[in-house]
């Protein structure tokens, strides 16, 4: 055994296959795992500033895995799209969103329908189903090892059980943009290609999105005087 | 046919611009013949796109599936924009009326405009796109009337349509995904090109994207179980919006299904695509159908039956037989131009009684001579009675499920229409037929708010009745673009 991996190990350009990737699917794995981890983060952070935090240092994470992508697997549109991503969504939204903050006067998100326990117990099953579903499926990434696609299926998952359970519109909305960011961190492992001008499009879609969240957060506040989601109760039937 | 394509993708923009400084009759006016101006272009369009597809550069293209829905959305948005004269007719008079006419008509013309985008784009990327910016303009306007019941209804809105999209997002990644296997790394996503890929797509990834739309877009479309933004949005928007929302805006969505459908027929064969639409359609129809009963809000009443005809799109697209995909066709165009009718109705009676609440309005037919008696035949068209389109669609549509062979599917749609059409007509008997007790005074709010639900009657009497032949051409060639047989 040991004879045949040093026969592969050292043949000439077996350097491609079994070394340099092993680093690269090992860093790109962690970056991955540090995204879940940060959408699990969430869960328990009570101050929404915090909350927003969180958000911004994944939205970093993504970027710096769609860098690493584009250096090992030479995707040079993806620094152009690392570039602007981190722009919109480690910059522009967490400002907005703090602005609104520092409007609305209020620091603590709303206490969760469940309880943090209940919660984070409930988002591992999610997540775990979110990755082992995406695992059996077979479906080999083109830049980024499989483990990282099951990974970002678990960041989407997770982030409805943050939007349904906490009751406060920034945790919701936040649990929106981070349910992006989990689709990003799958487009960079299955479709890291796509057309820049696309990729491109969706940002600003984002941009959109992100504006008119906020129009609508601060609507509710004038109205409801509070960012809790609790008197959002009339409409039935 | 560039001029028609620039028509459509540039008069609705600038006139939503021209809005923000107009005074408002001018901004009526631009947005009426926007409307008109939207409506012809596409009926310019119909002859062209009955035979070939019709396209500009690599972004924009139109084929007859795409018409079909540019025709619904356009008619709406030309009826829409002159019934609003009539709706705002009791406003005018307060204090702060031009800014919120200003911010509501150039609202108008982009909701209008993202919905007559999306259906010309060729890419499922950009379609995606097209479909997020719809809702995104779509919630500030159901949030316009800044009342309790209105934000809440449109936060509501924009969280679960958004996450619900963010599925669709996901879907439209693994669909790329699965057409870079055939197409190379690096392409458009363009449906032209998935479909020629069809056969050589890896089937678990078709499978997997296909889903994920049918839930995503679904969420908008508003299929059970992922309907429930859908009755608070329509009952607390302006009722021009709320036609706008339910004839065109979940036709639009469906339309997305429909692209995902079409690839996923070429991938997979037919059965896998048709199961799960039928799935969610039996459920939608079944799920509103019980909803119609005992609904105690007008504008709620007709977004549940806004559900139940989706639910019929769906099953009809799950029948697979050519008559049934004709009739889905068909049902898009007279359920626009029906519901359309029938919120345009509901709003001049809302108008009229100063409340939703179906227990509090009487005697609509002998209080408004034309309201009336239109409000009572759009519901007579939204249960299928001829000679309104929506008969000949649903018949269409049994017929295709009796000859696929889908039997119990299609009993089970004969029996749920008749359970709907029920609640529907117990909710309009008692609102148009019982006398009136509180002697409001006989009379229409406003002329502008009968002309365009006559022009409605028109069009459904014309679909329902005899049918151009170019539309007919147009019907037959986009059931079988939706079966894969050019």
């Amino acid at each position: 055994m040991a004879g045949a991996w040093l026969a592969v190990r050292h043949a000439p350009g077996a350097l491609a296959v079994s070394g340099v990737p092993s680093v690269f699917n090992g860093s790109a794995n962690a970056v991955a795992v540090v995204v879940l981890l940060l959408e699990f983060g969430m869960f328990r952070q009570a101050l929404l500033r915090d909350q927003i935090r969180l958000y911004a240092a994944q939205s970093a994470a993504v970027s710096v895995l769609a860098v690493i992508v584009a250096a090992a697997r030479h995707v040079p549109e993806l620094y152009i799209l690392a570039a602007l991503s981190a722009a919109l969504k480690v910059v522009i939204v967490p400002l907005v969103l703090r602005r609104l903050l520092r409007g609305a006067g209020e620091e603590i998100a709303g206490s969760g329908a469940l309880s943090l326990a209940t919660t984070v117990l409930l988002a591992i099953a999610v997540g775990a189903f979110g990755f082992f579903a995406v695992g059996t499926l077979g479906i080999a990434g083109v830049t980024l090892p499989q483990t990282a696609l099951g990974l970002a299926m678990a960041v989407v998952l997770v982030s409805f059980v943050l939007m349904i359970v906490r009751r406060d519109v920034v945790s919701q909305a936040i649990g929106f943009f981070s349910l992006e960011n989990g689709v990003s961190l799958a487009a960079l492992v299955i479709a890291a290609h796509m057309p820049l001008i696309l990729e491109v499009a969706f940002l600003f879609d984002l941009l959109v999105a992100v504006v008119v969240f906020g129009v609508l957060i601060r609507v509710h506040h004038g109205r409801a005087e509070s960012l809790s989601t609790s008197e959002l109760t009339r409409l039935r039937g | 046919m560039t001029a028609t394509f620039v028509i459509l993708l540039a008069v609705p923009l600038v006139a939503a611009l021209a809005c923000l400084w107009s005074p408002v009759r001018a901004c009526q006016a631009v947005t009426i013949a926007a409307g008109v101006a939207s409506f012809a272009a596409v009926c310019v369009l119909v002859p062209a796109a009955a035979h070939h597809d019709v396209t500009l550069g690599r972004y924009v293209r139109a084929d007859a599936i795409s018409v079909v829905f540019l025709l619904a959305t356009s008619f709406l948005y030309a009826v829409v924009a002159a019934y609003s004269v009539g709706y705002f007719a009791g406003d005018a008079s307060s204090a702060d009326f031009g800014r919120y006419a200003r911010r509501f008509y150039a609202g108008l013309n982009l909701f209008a405009w993202s919905m007559l985008v999306a259906p010309l784009m060729s890419s499922l990327a950009l379609l995606w796109i097209a479909i997020e910016v719809t809702t995104v303009i779509s919630a500030l306007l159901v949030a316009i009337e800044d009342t309790d019941r209105a934000v809440e209804a449109a936060w509501k809105y924009v969280l679960i349509a958004s996450a619900g999209l963010g599925l669709a997002l996901l879907a439209t990644i693994f669909m790329y995904a699965a057409g870079a296997h055939v197409l190379g790394q690096s392409y458009d996503l363009t449906f032209a090109e998935l479909l020629r890929a069809g056969p050589h797509l890896p089937r678990t990834v078709v499978r997997l994207a296909y889903g994920l739309a049918v839930l995503g877009f679904g969420t908008k479309v508003g299929l059970f179980p992922v309907h429930t933004w859908l009755p608070d949005a329509h009952a607390e928007a302006p009722t021009p919006v709320s036609a706008l929302l339910s004839g065109s805006l979940l036709a639009v969505s469906f339309y997305a299904i429909l692209r995902y459908y079409q690839v996923s027929v070429a991938a997979l064969g037919p059965r896998f695509p048709q199961g799960i639409l039928l799935a969610f359609g039996i459920a939608s129809l079944l799920l509103a159908a019980l909803y119609l009963f005992n609904q105690g809000d007008v504008k709620r009443l007709l977004a549940y039956s806004s559900v139940e005809h989706m639910g019929i799109l769906a099953i009809g697209v799950s029948f697979g037989a050519p008559i049934a995909l004709a009739g889905v066709l068909l049902h898009v165009l007279a359920h626009a131009a029906a519901k359309g009718n029938a919120f345009m109705g509901a709003g001049v009676l809302v108008r009229k009684y100063q409340t939703k609440r179906i227990a509090r309005i009487d005697g609509g037919l002998d209080l408004l001579p034309w309201s009336g008696p239109l409000l009572l035949t759009a519901v007579l068209a939204l249960s299928a009675m001829p000679p309104f389109g929506i008969f000949r669609s649903e018949f269409q549509i049994v017929a295709g499920g009796f000859a696929a062979p889908r039997n119990v599917a299609a009993a089970v749609l004969i029996v749920a229409i008749t359970v709907a059409f029920l609640g529907l007509s117990l909710s309009a008997n008692r609102m148009l037929l019982n006398s009136h007790a509180k002697r409001l005074p006989r009379g229409e709010p406003s002329a502008w708010m009968v002309v365009p639900v006559v022009a409605g009657v028109a069009a459904l009497v014309l679909l329902g009745v005899h049918p151009p032949a170019h539309l007919t051409e147009l019907l037959v060639r986009g059931a079988a673009e939706l079966r894969g047989v050019r």
